[in-house]
């Protein structure tokens, strides 16, 4: 039976599992799945008391999965049999009860207090086995384990590498105006493990990730005009990179890290692009228009995609720093477009678009300039690509509140997450974590 | 299809609770922040970048100079008529007090992008900051701060809350 299987077995080291605090404000629904999810069974792994903390690696393993719309869980009080090995994992049963895999696992404690966790995947339909990749690295925690796991299981079924070990910020606000309170918070993918990194009574907006992971930058009004600050994620250690007269915002990191492009507007008040050099604090000017420009951001391939109002209304712009070319237009459907995001294999261009009267969230191939919107509220904004390209978190409105809410790039999959108090917005997707799961 | 699936998470919050230790009575507290370990300043010109230089009851007195605030139409950063006479008398207090500064606080309204609302915001606080001048006031008294769309006066996703959030507060500094 086992040599018919498909199988892949992934194993984790985790050297504490226990530090992870139990804290998750944001709470996630499927507003739309497609419409045949894949059926899988996550079957209950074996457990390592009390090594493993209590936590439930399979359920977490589970919600990733569905998280995307694209699975569906077998309900445990379904399973007849709960094996933790693909060697007793009987095929044409699960088959039978309508399941195309089933995920099997052990979390196991070892000798010098580490939990490690094996995982394997098998394809009831197939019969096919085939080794997978077989790993063994530590973790900061068990939870990020099984979102590891989760990822790769992703990437063996769907073909494209699962973004669940990886990190949000976002921009939370409680209180009524004028009289509100804003905190910057950090959270995994999924919500969980939330961790403040900044509050302040006035705003703080326009997170934005180093390429590594490891600062933020952000615009706060703490000295009641806005400055732009980078602020290590780990120490807090936070610095003050631009607080010149005017504005200071819209602080996007290239793809070296080593630059911010930034939106300036003097004491004259015209906003136009910079390129900050953080080590040596050297500015470069990027546009030179009376418009509007703002909300820049570098594609892979380092051309700036901005916001500029140069014609009338806002469209995004592209230039190429270096050149002496004038910005050239990017977007044409529709009467505005704004806060343009580049995909990260630098091919689509998620917006803002007036659409129908109406805010949504709009991709654009940048290839044909082909328009879809994808998102279907009112009052949509600040869309962010997942690193695998794949999803889009943005803000939406649910009955007054600000919510954070995730879309397939192909419009097929929604979700929402919903705060416990006051509102969320500005939500943005961080990079891939450095991998613990090696072949 | 749509699919309206609920995926708790309060069972597996329980058992986390249960290990971290941390108590479920108090699941609202947030860790503490990170201690900014330094706060290095860099590229840093901003003359009027003081927290607590203004006061609510500092400004002048009358019917006119105690309203504050100037409003504007949708997408517009032009003074309206009706606003027309608050801007002059605030020039004429300002011409006569060279020594009195004020902030010019521009804001819009929560549609759209938040940085481009930023720069909204800021044309607003410019058209009231050259009207005043036009009017005789030093450029020395006036500085301007746009917050966008993120310190809104009214709550509400309605027109009558945009019409109160898209505005320029003249604030007095001490």
């Amino acid at each position: 039976m086992k040599l018919r299987m498909k199988k892949l077995a992934i194993c984790l080291l985790l050297v504490t599992a226990a530090a992870t605090p139990a804290f998750a404000q944001l709470r996630l629904t499927i507003t739309e799945g497609v419409t045949d999810p894949i059926p899988i069974a996550v079957v209950p792994f074996a457990r390592a008391v009390p090594a493993d903390g209590g936590l439930d690696v399979a359920e977490v393993i589970q919600r990733d999965l569905e998280s995307t719309g694209r699975f569906k869980g077998m309900p445990r009080n379904d399973m007849v049999f709960k094996p933790t090995t693909a060697a007793e994992v009987d095929a044409p049963g699960w088959k039978q009860q309508h399941n195309d895999y089933v995920v099997v696992g052990r979390v196991s404690a070892l000798a010098d207090g580490q939990v490690r966790i094996d995982a394997e995947l098998v394809n009831v339909l197939t019969g096919q086995r085939i080794s997978g990749p077989y790993s063994i690295a530590p973790a900061s925690n068990l939870r990020n384990g099984a979102h590891r796991i989760a990822d790769v299981l992703y990437e063996k079924i769907i073909g494209v590498k699962g973004a669940f070990a990886t990190r949000i910020a976002y921009v939370s606000v409680d209180g009524k105006p004028p009289t509100q309170r804003y905190e910057l918070f950090v959270a995994d993918s999924d919500g969980a493990n939330r961790v403040r990194i900044l509050a302040s009574p006035l705003p703080i907006m326009s997170p934005a990730w180093s390429p590594d992971g490891e600062w933020l930058a952000y615009v706060s009004f703490e000295r009641r005009v806005s400055a732009i600050f980078v602020q290590h994620r780990r120490s807090g250690k936070k610095t003050m990179v631009s607080a010149r007269a005017g504005i200071n915002g819209a602080p996007s990191y290239s793809p070296d890290g080593k630059k911010l492009a930034i939106t300036l507007s003097g004491s004259s008040g015209n906003l136009d692009v910079y390129l900050l050099e953080l080590a040596s604090g050297q500015l470069s000017r990027l546009t030179d228009d009376p418009g509007i420009d703002t909300e820049a951001v570098m594609s892979i391939d380092g051309t700036v995609y901005f916001t500029s109002d140069r014609s009338g209304a806002p469209q995004i712009y592209r230039v190429t720093p270096g050149s002496s070319e004038r910005p050239k237009r990017v977007t044409f459907t529709g009467s505005y477009n704004a806060r343009p995001r580049i995909s990260p294999d630098g091919k689509q261009l998620a917006m803002i678009t007036l659409d129908q009267g109406a805010y949504r969230i709009a991709l654009q191939d940048l290839s044909n300039g082909t328009v879809q919107v994808l998102s279907k509220g009112r009052q949509e904004e600040s869309p962010s690509f997942a690193p695998n390209g794949a999803m889009l978190i943005f803000a939406g409105r649910e009955r007054g509140q600000g919510v954070l809410q995730t879309v397939s790039v192909d419009g097929q999959v929604s979700a929402r997450l919903d705060a416990d108090a006051g509102e969320v917005r500005e939500p943005v997707w961080g990079p891939f974590l450095p991998s613990t799961i090696q072949p | 299809m749509t699919m309206k699936k609920l995926v708790s998470i309060s069972a597996l919050l329980a058992t986390l609770a249960l290990l971290s230790g941390c108590s479920s009575k108090k699941p609202d507290v947030p860790p503490a922040p990170p201690t900014p370990t330094t706060d290095t300043t860099t590229g840093v010109d901003d003359p009027n970048a003081t927290v607590g230089d203004t006061d609510a009851s500092a400004g002048p007195p009358g019917e006119l100079l105690s309203k504050r605030v100037v409003y504007f139409d949708f997408d517009r950063s032009d003074i309206r008529a009706d606003s027309q006479s608050i801007v002059a008398a605030h020039a004429a207090y300002l011409a006569k007090n060279p020594a009195q500064k004020v902030r010019l606080e521009g804001h819009a309204d929560e549609r759209g992008s938040r940085e481009y609302n930023i720069g909204l915001g800021e044309r607003r606080g410019q058209a009231v900051r050259r009207a005043l001048a036009l009017q005789g006031v030093a450029e020395t008294q006036l500085s301007t701060v746009s917050y966008g769309e993120e310190r809104p006066a009214a709550a509400g996703s309605d027109e009558q809350a945009y019409g109160l959030n898209r505005r320029v507060e003249i604030v007095y500094l001490k």
